[in-house]
């Protein structure tokens, strides 16, 4: 802070002292309200309701943890943990993927490439539940057209989100569907920031196209492939529009993850003190699959500068 | 739990009592003063759906009649409710009329004291019309509406009944007479049941929670009730696992691929197409059945009674009522409302739409309203014959949601193979201690 002003000073010859408020804080206070208000406040007000017993129309009571011990007793919750685990799993790495495979194919050159390129992010752009109806419609096992699709083709017809088995992979098909553009456009952007001697020098040597891909560009668009499934993981997690629209959570129960429970106890249970012990292992859950992320982020970068080393 | 609905002997009275009346010339009351709270504007949060949009349609008539504005707001259903708690928890509710839906709401309203008690209002003479009476409502809508204390906190409005509904066509191409037993039902099902050609016997809900109103005509049907004296749910007993299996039986042998996930609407949809033989689900459905744009099989569908179980036959009844909330500052004129609510007039509209049935005996057996309804007479006799065998179709208890929702997920189950009485067993498991907790609070 004072760099700047010694050296006029010293240019001057004479110190000369500009007006300085005593100190910075005040100027900080708006942002600092804000995020009080609009961040702060909420998160310690939901740990607060998350103490207590606390069901709409009832009077509250402090109960203390008991909210947090009820959690792994309940089957419905333990199930719901596991739906989403294995919802996100798929639905980050199928994205990734197909995106990925997308994205070459789109940075190679060839005739109404920007036509096709629009076409192929317009699934991006619609609204979920206007998406999810439309799904509903081909999934219908007697009218839909999927099933009919796979008839011309002699497979047998399916029951897509209409069985417990296959409703997780139903819903996860819809989210690649709308969300692998958004990776294609992600890593579309790392395989333009490439330069071009690494791939001469492969070729001058003789590299396969596969070679080409495995040893020069996945390294090189790994960063920006973090950063896609860092941000489709987030998405994937606290997914609800899909499902809700699509299945509820059914068959049963085969489709809940925690953030349509969380809807049901909150505002269909009016369970709200639950509820919010719910959602606040829900953040921590949300909390822990970034950190895991970004360390494996930190891991690969350290092999790369070990491997070059 | 008692039967309701009209019975011949409660109608023979009622046209005898007002006979008498008409005879010794009393005089008759005088009209309320409907135009005491003229310039009022109140707002009324309604249903989506046949009832809901009833009411908005009509409601200038309702302001010529009284001088008072109405505001209506009408929303689907799940949100309605949503919207009516957290706003009556607020206790400065925006609306001066609410849409309730007793067989999920009655017992958390009442817990609450959410609604002004409309007892004084139904006596004072200068506020209710003289052919408005607390007996002219069928008993089930009374069972639905007074509390404990015997308070009116609503008017009961509208009744859903459960019926069967039959595809004649598919029915003589097979040779399958009309079953009037569940065991008939299933052989006739299994008969009826082409899959090859893509027609189904049977058809009904399978998805979790709505399938509850589907599975308690089954449950009611073979002897279960809901409660037991000291409030213990009973529906993982004998009797609701012997119901279970038929529903499995039905829903698993001759029913659709896929209706463990079909709600009323994927249910209709495989009726009107012609794809199924049968449907069990409420009376409100007929309109788009016998709509030539909407459906494939206009004339062709047959309306009946619930089978009935071996130990009993009743159908399973849900109703709509209407109220006023008690933190609301216009609540005269918010009870003028309901009254034209569930008045004669838009009683009959309501019935002769086919948008539901009104609780009100006056209106059911009004002759020259029968003769305005526009669906056929069989749908009408259906509606008479369940009101006659009618039983709550859920228990009234707090943690109704809850309920439909781990007992419905354990029926559910059932469908891909799960064994009933396990199933009905965890799910109970889970649902007592929520039934405990909402009862201590």
């Amino acid at each position: 802070m004072a760099g700047p002003a010694e050296v006029t000073a010293g240019a001057k010859g004479e110190p000369q002292r500009e007006w300085r408020p005593p100190s910075y804080w005040p100027f900080v206070l708006p942002a600092l309200i804000v995020v009080l208000a609009v961040i702060i406040f909420p998160w310690a007000y939901t740990i607060w309701m998350s103490l207590h017993e606390w069901k709409v129309g009832s009077p509250t009571t402090f109960v203390g943890l008991a909210n947090y011990i009820r959690l792994p007793g309940d089957a419905r919750f333990v199930e719901s943990v596991w739906h989403t685990l294995v919802y996100t799993a798929l639905s980050v790495a199928l994205p990734l993927l197909f995106g990925t495979l997308a994205a070459v194919v789109f940075h190679a050159r060839f005739p109404m490439r920007g036509f096709l390129r629009g076409l192929f992010i317009l699934p991006m752009m619609a609204t979920p539940v206007a998406i999810a109806l439309v799904w509903t419609m081909m999934f219908h096992p007697q009218l839909g057209i999927l099933n009919y699709l796979l008839s011309l083709v002699g497979l047998p017809p399916q029951l897509w989100v209409f069985h417990p088995a296959t409703v997780i992979p139903s819903l996860v098909m819809v989210e690649t569907w709308q969300w692998t553009p958004l990776v294609m456009l992600i890593v579309l952007g790392g395989l333009a920031a490439i330069p071009s001697e690494p791939y001469e020098s492969a070729l001058i040597d003789g590299a396969t196209r596969w070679q080409i891909f495995r040893y020069i560009s996945l390294p090189l668009i790994m960063p920006f492939l973090f950063i896609a499934a860092m941000i489709r993981m987030i998405d994937a997690v606290k997914s609800f529009d899909i499902i809700f629209a699509i299945t509820q959570g059914g068959p049963g129960s085969a489709s809940e993850t925690i953030n349509l429970y969380l809807y049901s106890v909150a505002f269909v249970y009016y369970d709200v003190g639950y509820a919010s012990a719910i959602v606040v292992v829900f953040f921590a859950l949300i909390v822990a699959l970034a950190g895991a992320l970004l360390h494996l982020r930190q891991r690969t970068h350290w092999n790369d500068a070990g491997g070059a080393a | 739990m008692a039967h309701f609905g009209p019975t011949r002997r409660s109608l023979l009275q009622g046209t005898l009592a007002s006979t008498a009346l008409g005879l010794t010339g009393f005089p008759a009351r005088a009209e309320p003063q409907w135009k005491k709270y003229a310039g009022t504007t109140i707002e009324a949060n309604l249903i989506k759906g046949p009832r809901g949009e009833l009411l908005q349609k009509y409601a200038s008539e309702f302001t010529d009649l009284t001088g008072i504005k109405v505001e209506s707001e009408v929303i689907p259903e799940q949100q309605q409710r949503q919207k009516a708690v957290i706003e009556l928890t607020s206790g400065k509710p925006s609306f001066d009329v609410i849409h309730v839906s007793y067989h999920v709401q009655k017992r958390q309203f009442e817990k609450a004291g959410w609604l002004a008690d409309l007892s004084a209002f139904m006596k004072d003479p200068n506020l209710t019309a003289p052919d408005l009476t607390v007996d002219d409502f069928s008993a089930g809508g009374l069972q639905f509406a007074r509390n404990d204390k015997g308070e009116m906190h609503s008017l009961p409005w509208s009744v859903d009944y459960f019926i069967l509904y039959w595809n004649k066509e598919l029915f003589a191409k097979k040779g399958v007479a009309l079953p009037k037993t569940f065991d008939e039902m299933a052989v006739a099902a299994e008969k009826l049941n082409d899959p090859a050609n893509g027609i189904y016997g049977f058809t009904g809900r399978g998805l979790r929670n709505a399938n509850m109103t589907l599975w308690t005509n089954f449950f009611l049907n073979y002897g279960g009730e809901f409660l037991d004296d000291k409030g213990n749910i009973l529906t993982d007993g004998p009797e609701a696992i012997e119901a279970t299996k038929m529903y499995q039986r039905l829903l698993t042998k001759t029913a659709p691929p896929g209706v463990a996930g079909f709600n009323w609407m994927e249910s209709m949809a495989s009726l009107t197409q012609g794809r199924a033989a049968m449907w069990i689900d409420g009376v409100g459905w007929a309109p788009p059945i016998e709509d030539p744009n909407a459906s494939r099989v206009v004339g062709k569908i047959g309306y009946a009674l619930v089978p009935a179980g071996p130990k009993g036959h009743y159908s399973a009844a849900y109703g709509d009522g209407i109220g006023v909330p008690q933190a609301s500052t216009n609540k005269e004129a918010a009870y003028l409302y309901c009254q034209w609510a569930v008045s004669k007039t838009m009683g009959a509209r309501l019935l002769q739409s086919g948008g539901g049935v009104p609780f009100r005996n006056s209106v059911l057996n009004d002759d020259a309203v029968r003769k305005g309804v526009k669906m056929p007479p069989e749908w009408l006799d259906s509606v008479i014959g369940s009101a006659r065998i009618s039983k709550l179709g859920l228990p009234v208890i707090v943690p109704v949601a809850e309920f439909r929702d781990l007992v419905g997920a354990a029926v559910t189950a059932t469908l891909s193979g799960a064994d009933p009485a396990t199933e009905l067993k965890k799910a109970h498991e889970q649902f007592r201690p929520i039934l405990e907790r909402s009862e201590k609070s």
